[in-house]
């Protein structure tokens, strides 16, 4: 097997022993990637970067300074500003942005010695569930059952993407309602968003910020705990990121859960749920008994107002976040006609730069926060979600320490099948993963099963608080037990 | 709540993004539909409820009020569409 398809586990390992060099490596996953432009996941690629880091790399596993990381060929989601490097959000509004500094994240994973293979598709300003808002056109997923192209899913579409297509051998993405795990879903990989503030967020364009967090996507949970402990950690130029140490991920996967609580809340059975969902779900429940989990049906009452809480607080966030591209500092300034001032500037320049939906979430977000209508939208969404939040907590309190439910409500859909849609029934995407960005939870997807036409589905394991360490646990339980090994069969 | 054409274009015009007359039915449309998927929060008892701030009480990290970088003047420039003299340009903004 090409070295491109491993794992980062048997790469690290490989690449400790001097089986391979980090060279050889990256040039594996060069030339997959190359292979791979129908899937259009990698959008700026950088591979004389790439070919730099990983002999430096190969330097330090030569002189035993190897780091888990070393010598990893990584894809980096568009929203993570790489120095020098495009770093457009998928975006016009940020075309041609190449960044003076470096996000915390990338820069630990550089200090950890990972290989940056190039920038990755996503939706614009991670705005959307299919990556079809990018201004670089649609992401691929690989995998695929008749002529229609699939969507990998969003907002890491990209990402997603390219891990399933053995591109790289993980990617960074971020998760603002479900961006690393319903990619990851759709695609039959792993993903996890931690707890909010065990990841910087410096340096990552910002969308909503009190929901966003990076995390890892990999191919299995074990690579998922050593790309995690990689990104993890306190920064000081993030005030939001946890002072707290970051235990050993990888150490906590000893695949014990004798004697565990899994809560299966009653609330995630919606209505028109898709039986093959149902079943799996049924699956994943039989497989953590038969690993020694007491299983207990629990109640999360405020669920259903997970979504529009979401939909007012994420928008009306961005709508702030956003307000920065007005055409002075960086990115694209529209060109002017005679005799217009400062205030067409900023509307002709945002009306060029943000597509569609980028337009209307800051114009959802500027009404929910406008005057007279503060109270009655935006600090009523806090308020639920303080509730949503609650519901958790309570369930947490009562002994429960993880919790179990279905990672998406559908296998992946076609490219272009929700165009005409309401742009509401797209969010209808989020309803499993909201509520974990709103509570702030870490919360990983995990490949379980095939749906009847052969496309992967995932289920969703919900942690404690700052308990990624279980949580990665758990995932890994569900992850061997499933034994899901089904690849996307190479068509591109 | 319906959004009509003149909030939507209130709206277009308070987020600083132009959008044409004849797109102003459409974009109405879609907020309306937006914003009545968020009525269900109508639903919920709020009363005695403070709005969440974050997952775990932490009162969150200061750091000492000293310079730690400047005189990265061509730095913050570089990406600048229009950059003279050091500074940004604009358009005039006072007459």
């Amino acid at each position: 097997m090409s070295a491109n398809t491993w794992t980062i586990a048997t790469a690290r390992d490989a690449l400790r022993k001097g089986e391979i060099s980090a060279v050889d490596l990256t040039m594996s996953c060069l030339t997959a990637i190359d292979a791979g432009d129908t899937l259009n996941a990698f959008v700026h690629k950088t591979p004389e970067l790439a070919l730099e880091q990983a002999r430096d790399a190969d330097r330090r596993l030569k002189a035993g300074d190897a780091p888990a990381m070393c010598g990893i060929p990584l894809g980096i989601k568009d929203l993570f500003c790489t120095k020098g490097v495009p770093s457009q959000a998928a975006s016009n509004i940020l075309k041609g942005f190449k960044p003076e500094y470096e996000s915390t994240v990338t820069s630990k994973l550089f200090d950890a010695g990972a290989v940056m293979l190039g920038k990755l598709n996503m939706d614009e300003f991670a705005m959307g569930s299919s990556n079809e808002t990018s201004a670089y056109g649609n992401a691929v997923n690989p995998w695929r059952v008749d002529d229609r192209m699939l969507t990998p899913g969003g907002s890491s579409g990209g990402s997603a993407a390219a891990v399933a297509a053995d591109l790289c051998l993980g990617a960074t993405g971020t998760d603002t309602g479900g961006s690393i795990r319903q990619p990851a879903a759709f695609t039959g990989i792993v993903g996890i968003k931690p707890t909010y503030g065990r990841v910087s967020r410096w340096g990552v364009v910002a969308f909503a910020s009190s929901l966003d967090q990076a995390g890892p996507m990999t191919k299995t949970v074990r690579d998922a705990a050593i790309m995690l402990q990689a990104m993890s950690g306190h920064d000081d130029k993030d005030s939001t990121s946890a002072d707290i140490p970051v235990p050993d991920f990888e150490a906590a996967l000893t695949g014990d859960i004798r004697g565990k609580v899994i809560g299966i809340p009653k609330e995630y059975r919606m209505d028109g749920m898709p039986a093959e969902i149902e079943a799996l779900w049924q699956n994943g429940i039989a497989m953590l008994k038969d690993a020694g989990a007491e299983v207990r049906d629990i109640s999360l009452p405020h669920t259903k107002y997970a979504l529009p809480a979401y939909y007012v607080i994420a928008p009306a966030e961005a709508s702030s976040n956003l307000a920065r591209y007005d055409g002075v500092r960086y990115g694209h300034r529209a060109k002017l006609s005679a005799g217009d001032g400062i205030t067409e500037m900023y509307e002709k320049t945002r009306a060029e730069g943000f597509g569609p939906e980028v337009q209307r979430r800051i114009m959802v977000g500027t009404y929910v926060l406008s005057a007279g209508f503060y109270d009655a939208y935006y600090n009523r969404a806090r308020k639920v979600r303080a509730l949503i939040k609650r519901d958790f907590e309570q369930v947490f309190a009562d002994g429960v320490d993880a919790i179990l439910t279905p990672a998406t409500p559908s296998a992946a859909f076609g490219l272009g099948e929700m165009a005409d849609a309401d742009p509401v029934k797209m969010y209808l995407n989020d309803v499993f993963t909201v509520t974990v960005n709103l509570a702030g939870l870490p919360g990983v997807a995990v490949p379980v099963g095939l749906d009847a036409q052969g496309l992967p589905l995932g289920l969703q394991l919900i942690g404690r608080p700052w308990d990624e360490a279980e949580l990665l646990n758990y995932a890994h339980v569900l992850e061997s037990r499933a034994g899901f090994v089904a690849k996307a069969e190479k068509w591109w | 709540m319906a959004i009509d054409i003149d909030t939507a274009r209130k709206v277009a015009k308070l987020a600083r993004i132009r959008v044409e007359e004849a797109d102003l039915p459409k974009l109405a449309g879609q907020l309306s539909g937006i914003l009545g998927f968020m009525e269900q929060l109508n639903e919920v008892d709020v009363t005695g409820v403070e709005p969440m701030t974050s997952v775990t009480p932490m009162r969150l990290k200061r750091r000492k009020d000293e310079v730690k970088d400047g005189n990265i003047q061509a730095q913050v420039l570089k990406n600048a569409p229009d950059a003279r003299e050091g500074f940004f340009a604009v358009p005039k903004v006072v007459e």
